[in-house]
């Protein structure tokens, strides 16, 4: 499997000179698609943050928001139906929001760059991949088409495809899946940005191409010190690369922890579900747990917690009261640093 | 590559020899002969009439004037019109040319109109400027060509006085610009729709949102990214439409009264003059044969993932 020992050198945080703030920061951001069947309000209130060379990693069922909140950094939303009617995302401390589409497109690419889950239908089909790689340089770069191919190439060999000058003119469909994803990678670093968002960057491959395009992504985000968020739903792969961990339920937060506290002790019922339905070899033959229920359905969020009406702890005052995502202590009241959860009974799952 | 093309170029002597034969069993089935049709409604001598098919070689059967006709062929020679002594090269070399710069001005008309409108519509799908299209368009398919012509005629030459009726027989550029909309109208209204849904899926697409992530400008997002994936079905419809728009310049030119290839095919029937017919036809056979195959090169050209072996 993949382990990276994130002590070992790391050089100094980039960007950690200038605010002393975070990376990225997301405030209280909200997002909803207006559908002809009303309004879905897909996130509800995220908060996270980044720093330069940190892994944090997004978890949460299908449908939680974790795309819909890496689209609306990223500033790729569908509006419309997408609106973002609060919130705020600083990056480096100033409001992407509330900037210019130029000013919002200087940093897309160059700034923070994205890999998405199916890099098959997220490359222009009709384009070689050396076009679609020298483009990152021709347009932000201005450099010549002839510097840009060998730019290409270099990236190519970078994220390890073999033969990369003979491939360089090939078409995506030329590749397979796991070429295709180190190729999305390679896009995405073309100008070193100091975030990358992956969404699900491999689940669309099969183990073994995962573990190595994991280990890539990973080995890269060291080497340049990078700020990383990674979507998955998938809590094996981030146990070995994630430096933190939020955990996302019906468009909210619901619980935040740096990465190895939350597989010994979670502070949400929620995440004990989810640890509770990871496969374990020591339970060969059990029955495996899943959460029962279906997520909620957006148009209809259930008041109270989202979670009441799946939640094995859930209490009357579940279904009426709004849990807020607060800090989490130790039982003498010790805070721990970077937990936080957003359910009326955090002491009786962590503690109880 | 090579090949392919080869096995199409091979392709053709079939589809040339099925229509020259087919054509030219039509004009042998039909009723009256060109020495009669000449004569007109005049009684002539029977017998003259005979030593004169015979000398053209019009006696013989069906399978021997066919080789008659296609060794001439072979040696260059359309054939001779009887009635007016005329070779039949010439009357094709006076009217293909005009036939030919309607349909292709007809053509680019449609290409460049056509495609315009769709990406304009397309981009906005389902906005006020979508639904009008989409009502012209509809309107366009609807409404014959030939009422369209006749409408434009009243219109534009009888009401406005703006071009003339009939167009000359030079059909100098300026005066074809009428019937060429006419012409290309319906195949515009087809472009259209179809780069206009084209354009509004591909929209939608994953590699889009991608080109979007990357911070490319909007020109570059949809000039390169949008419209090279959007034009791969539209350069489809476009390759079998220009044997349409020769087939439709028929129509038009009798409207306008233009001295092209309809006109001529027209009065050839009238005289019976086969191997007029025959010339004609199968020269719009192969202009559309050609056509098609240049289209389908164009195709791979637009879309790596189709590869021609
Ligand atoms: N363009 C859109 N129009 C309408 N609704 C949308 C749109 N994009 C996303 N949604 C809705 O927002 C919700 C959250 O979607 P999102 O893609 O963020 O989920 P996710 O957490 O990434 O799930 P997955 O693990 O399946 O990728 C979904 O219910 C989805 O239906
Ligand atoms: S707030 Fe209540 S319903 Fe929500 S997770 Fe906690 S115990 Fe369960
Ligand atoms: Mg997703």
């Amino acid at each position: 499997m993949i382990t990276i020992d994130k002590k070992t050198d790391v050089p100094a945080p980039r960007g950690a000179e200038d605010s002393g703030g975070s990376l990225l920061e997301v405030r209280d951001l909200h997002v909803e698609f207006h559908t002809r069947d009303g309004v879905a309000k897909a996130v509800n209130g995220v908060n996270y943050s980044v720093n330069a060379g940190e892994t944090l990693a997004v978890l949460g069922e299908s449908g939680s928001g974790k795309s819909v909140t890496a689209q609306a950094i990223m500033g790729i939303l569908d509006m419309p139906p997408g609106r973002i009617p609060k919130g705020e995302i600083l990056f480096r401390g100033e409001d992407m929001l509330k900037m210019s589409y130029e000013e919002r497109r200087n940093i897309r690419g160059r700034k923070i760059a994205m890999i998405f889950q199916d890099a098959l239908s997220s490359l222009n089909p009709v384009l070689s991949v050396g076009y679609q790689l020298g483009e990152m340089f021709r347009v932000h770069e201005g450099m010549s088409k002839k510097q840009a191919k060998a730019k290409s190439i270099e990236l190519m060999d970078k994220v390890k495809i073999p033969a990369a000058a003979a491939r360089v003119n090939d078409y995506p469909h030329q590749f397979s899946g796991g070429m295709r994803q180190r190729i999305m990678i390679a896009m995405a670093l073309a100008l070193e940005p100091d975030l990358i968002i992956a969404d699900e960057p491999t689940t669309a491959l099969d183990v073994t191409v995962q573990a190595q395009v994991m280990d890539l992504l990973a080995d890269l985000q060291r080497e340049y010190n990078m700020g990383l968020i990674l979507i998955t739903h998938d809590l094996g792969v981030v146990a070995d690369v994630a430096d933190k961990i939020a955990v996302m339920y019906a468009g909210r937060i619901v619980e935040q922890s740096p990465i190895h506290e939350l597989y010994k002790r979670p502070a949400h019922p929620y995440t004990r579900g989810l640890l509770d339905s990871i496969p374990r070899l020591d339970q060969k033959g059990q029955e495996l747990f899943a959460i029962k229920g279906l997520p909620p359905n957006l148009l209809h969020v259930p008041a109270g917690c989202a979670f009441n009406p799946r939640c094995p702890k859930a209490q009357d005052v579940c279904r009426t009261d709004f849990p807020a995502l607060v800090p989490v202590t130790e039982q003498d009241g010790t805070e721990l640093p970077g937990r936080r959860s957003a359910c009326h009974f955090w002491k009786e799952t962590i503690h109880g | 590559m090579g090949r392919y093309v080869a096995r199409r170029l091979l392709q053709m002597i079939p589809v040339f020899i099925g229509s020259t034969l087919l054509v030219f069993s039509m004009m042998y089935a039909l009723p009256g002969d060109p020495v009669r049709a000449l004569a007109g409604e005049q009684a002539v001598d029977p017998v003259q009439i005979a030593a004169m098919k015979k000398e053209l070689g019009l006696d013989l059967p069906l399978w021997h004037q066919y080789l008659n006709y296609l060794t001439g062929l072979f040696q260059g020679d359309f054939g001779t019109q009887i009635a007016t002594q005329r070779p039949v090269a010439e009357e094709i070399a006076r009217a293909f040319p005009i036939t030919i710069r309607l349909a292709l001005f007809a053509f680019v008309f449609t290409t460049v109109v056509g495609i315009a409108m769709g990406v304009f519509a397309g981009l906005k799908a389902d906005m006020l400027r979508d639904r009008t299209l989409l009502l012209i368009t509809l309107l366009l398919i609807s409404v014959p060509s030939f009422v369209l012509g006749f409408l434009a005629q009243v219109f534009f030459a009888h009401q406005l006085g703006w071009v003339d009726p009939n167009v000359s027989p030079e059909a100098a550029w300026d005066e074809l610009v009428l019937p060429a909309v006419v012409l290309g109208s319906l195949s515009l209204a087809y472009v259209a729709r179809l780069t206009r849904t084209s354009v509004a899926e591909n929209l939608r697409a994953d590699y889009m949102r991608t080109a979007v992530a990357k911070g490319l400008p909007r020109r570059r997002i949809i000039g390169v990214h949008l419209l090279r994936n959007s034009m791969i079905p539209v350069v489809t419809f476009l390759g079998t439409d220009i044997g349409t728009l020769m087939g439709g310049a028929v129509v038009t030119e009798g409207i306008f009264n233009v001295q092209g290839v309809g006109n001529a095919v027209f009065q050839a029937l009238r005289h019976r003059e086969g191997s007029t017919v025959v010339g004609i036809v199968t020269l719009i056979v192969i202009v559309y044969l050609v056509a098609s195959l240049l289209v389908d090169l164009l195709y791979a050209v637009l879309d790596p993932r189709i590869r021609y072996a």
